[in-house]
């Protein structure tokens, strides 16, 4: 291993700017983008639930 | 072939009794390159050195004026549909289309280009391969513009997204033409572009028709 | 034999595939981590320091990655859309609709650590060198296919407009390649020659190939994840879609 400590693990031998700039956009952005598609597909079910308790209420008043 | 023929007389008619379209695209690209010089300054080794890729980049963006009304109006009044159902080969039809509109917007760009050309201080041989080089360039503009407007037919915010999708298309076709030129300038000569640009021609006028019939009977359905 | 293809015929319909596309999801998020812990700790703590580019060169575990996968994606999502147009089968559309925006994500992360590489490296921020270039044109032709299909209402009609731009797209992708080259060997005078690559270990590419296989899996699950929220999405009116969500 050729970190001798945190810091200098940090400081990416001058580079840090560059190498954390880049692994932290991929990490942001692969973080994000699932978040994003998750949600995307929460709200659509949530949507298809209500309009399924629409109908069942729906249903129920009818037939009272 | 008369199919073919008669297609592009149709579309050749109704331009010119609508004179302004065609005229529009035209001025467009002389307004264009007239502003680059007051952009950048009346240096004249500045000028030549960048005068190809000016021309070029204003051809592209004159041709993709006109590319939104290629299949509009047709489809509009549902003459499309007719072409679609008569008995002569549709692609056949849409490659009429497209020659008509190269002949509307992109043979007035080559002529008036050598005119353009000596604005910016180009000789007449470098003119000469500016002329051939635009010769061979704006129907594969027009070709592969035609996809584009076939797929962007009826479509909310067509004619930026046609934009969007085409312009990175032009790219080997800008490339290859302005490239002809500078290589010639260079004093590398011009052949090597200019062959290549032909066969990228010949691809397009094989493949192009047919795909934008595809995107055209998608359009329809 | 007959049976098999019936077999793998049946995912092509939403309702079947959209429970599998769940079950398989986990997993492939399991092996994105899994590549991704081994090729971080290769990429940090195996791989030497560059004797020409310090640990600057580090970035070329994210970079290569996502530049194979912003390539790759394209291919895999044209061949979707292109079986989509020949099959007539709507899992391949809603596909390719799912792939476009990871490809394009791909794209733009391999455009931004490029830039963050050639920072340091050669002192620009950008070069128009071939690679770079053909890079940022790929990224506008997933921009394209994603603005197309989002313009169009019919969803049917959005996956085969989405197709044939697709194969367009695959068409030209060779052609722009070595047109930008040409370009670039014409003006080789004005740019940088990247090909002074440093010289690839062994430890090196074991890194790159672990931190691709992480992005690959990462790209399927999250296409899945978002290929179930599409087919939810289109198949609302359904019967069994009322029925899948409890």
């Amino acid at each position: 291993m050729q970190w001798n400590s945190v810091g200098e693990f940090f400081a990416m031998g001058g580079y840090a700017f560059y190498v954390w700039g880049s692994f932290g956009a991929c990490a942001v952005l692969m973080v994000a983008e699932p978040l994003l598609a998750k949600r995307r597909l929460s709200e659509v079910r949530q949507s298809l639930i209500r309009e399924r308790l629409a109908d069942e209420l729906d249903l129920q008043q009818r037939t009272q | 072939m008369n199919a073919l023929l008669a297609t592009v007389r149709r579309d050749l008619l109704l331009a010119l009794r609508r004179k302004s379209e065609v005229l529009t695209a035209v001025f467009f690209f002389v307004i264009v390159t007239s502003l680059f010089p007051l952009g950048i300054g009346p240096e004249p080794v500045l000028l030549k050195k960048i005068a190809p890729g000016i021309l070029w980049v204003a051809a592209l963006l004159a041709t993709l004026l006109g590319l939104p009304r290629l299949f509009a109006a047709d489809h509009m009044d549902g003459t499309l549909e007719q072409m679609a159902l008569s008995p002569s080969p549709l692609g056949l039809l849409v490659a009429g289309k497209i020659l008509a509109h190269w002949l509307l917007c992109g043979l007035p760009l080559v002529l008036l280009a050598p005119v353009l050309g000596l604005q910016f201080d180009l000789d007449a041989s470098a003119l000469a391969v500016l002329t051939v080089a635009l010769l061979l360039g704006t129907p594969l503009l027009s070709l592969i513009g035609a996809i584009g407007a076939a797929l962007t037919l009826g479509v909310r915010g067509g004619g930026v997204l046609l934009a969007l999708l085409v312009l990175p298309l032009y790219i080997p076709a800008l490339i290859f033409g302005a490239g002809a030129v500078e290589a010639h300038i260079a004093g590398l000569g011009s052949g090597g572009h200019l062959s290549l640009l032909a066969a990228m021609l010949a691809l397009a006028v094989f493949f192009a028709p047919w795909a934008t019939t595809a995107a055209l009977r998608v359009a329809l359905e | 034999m007959r049976q098999s293809i019936i077999q793998w015929f049946r995912f092509a319909s939403p309702q079947s595939f959209y429970p599998l596309a769940g079950r398989l999801i986990p997993w492939f998020w399991g092996a994105a981590a899994a590549f991704g812990i081994a090729g971080l700790w290769i990429s940090f703590f195996v791989a030497p320091t560059d004797a020409q580019q310090g640990e600057g060169y580090r970035i070329i575990f994210v970079h290569v990655p996502a530049s194979w996968m912003s390539m790759f994606i394209y291919l895999v999502m044209a061949f979707w859309a292109g079986l989509g147009l020949a099959l007539n089968t709507r899992v391949s559309g809603m596909m390719a609709q799912a792939l476009a925006p990871t490809g394009a994500l791909m794209a733009a992360l391999s455009l931004w650590t490029g830039a963050l590489w050639g920072k340091p490296m050669w002192g620009a921020w950008w070069v128009w060198d071939a690679r770079l270039t053909s890079e940022l044109i790929l990224f506008f032709l997933y921009l394209g296919f994603m603005a197309l299909q989002a313009a169009i209402d019919d969803p049917r009609r959005a996956d085969k407009a989405g197709a044939i731009l697709a194969l367009v797209g695959v068409v030209n992708i060779p052609i722009i390649y070595f047109s930008v080259k040409w370009w670039n060997t014409l003006h080789q005078g004005s740019t940088i020659n990247l090909n002074k690559a440093p010289s690839m270990a062994q430890t090196m590419l074991w890194g790159m190939l672990m931190m691709a296989l992480c992005f690959w899996m990462y790209s399927i699950a999250v296409a899945l994840l978002r290929v179930r929220a599409i087919i939810l999405e289109r198949e609302r009116h359904t019967e069994w879609v009322k029925h899948a969500v409890e």
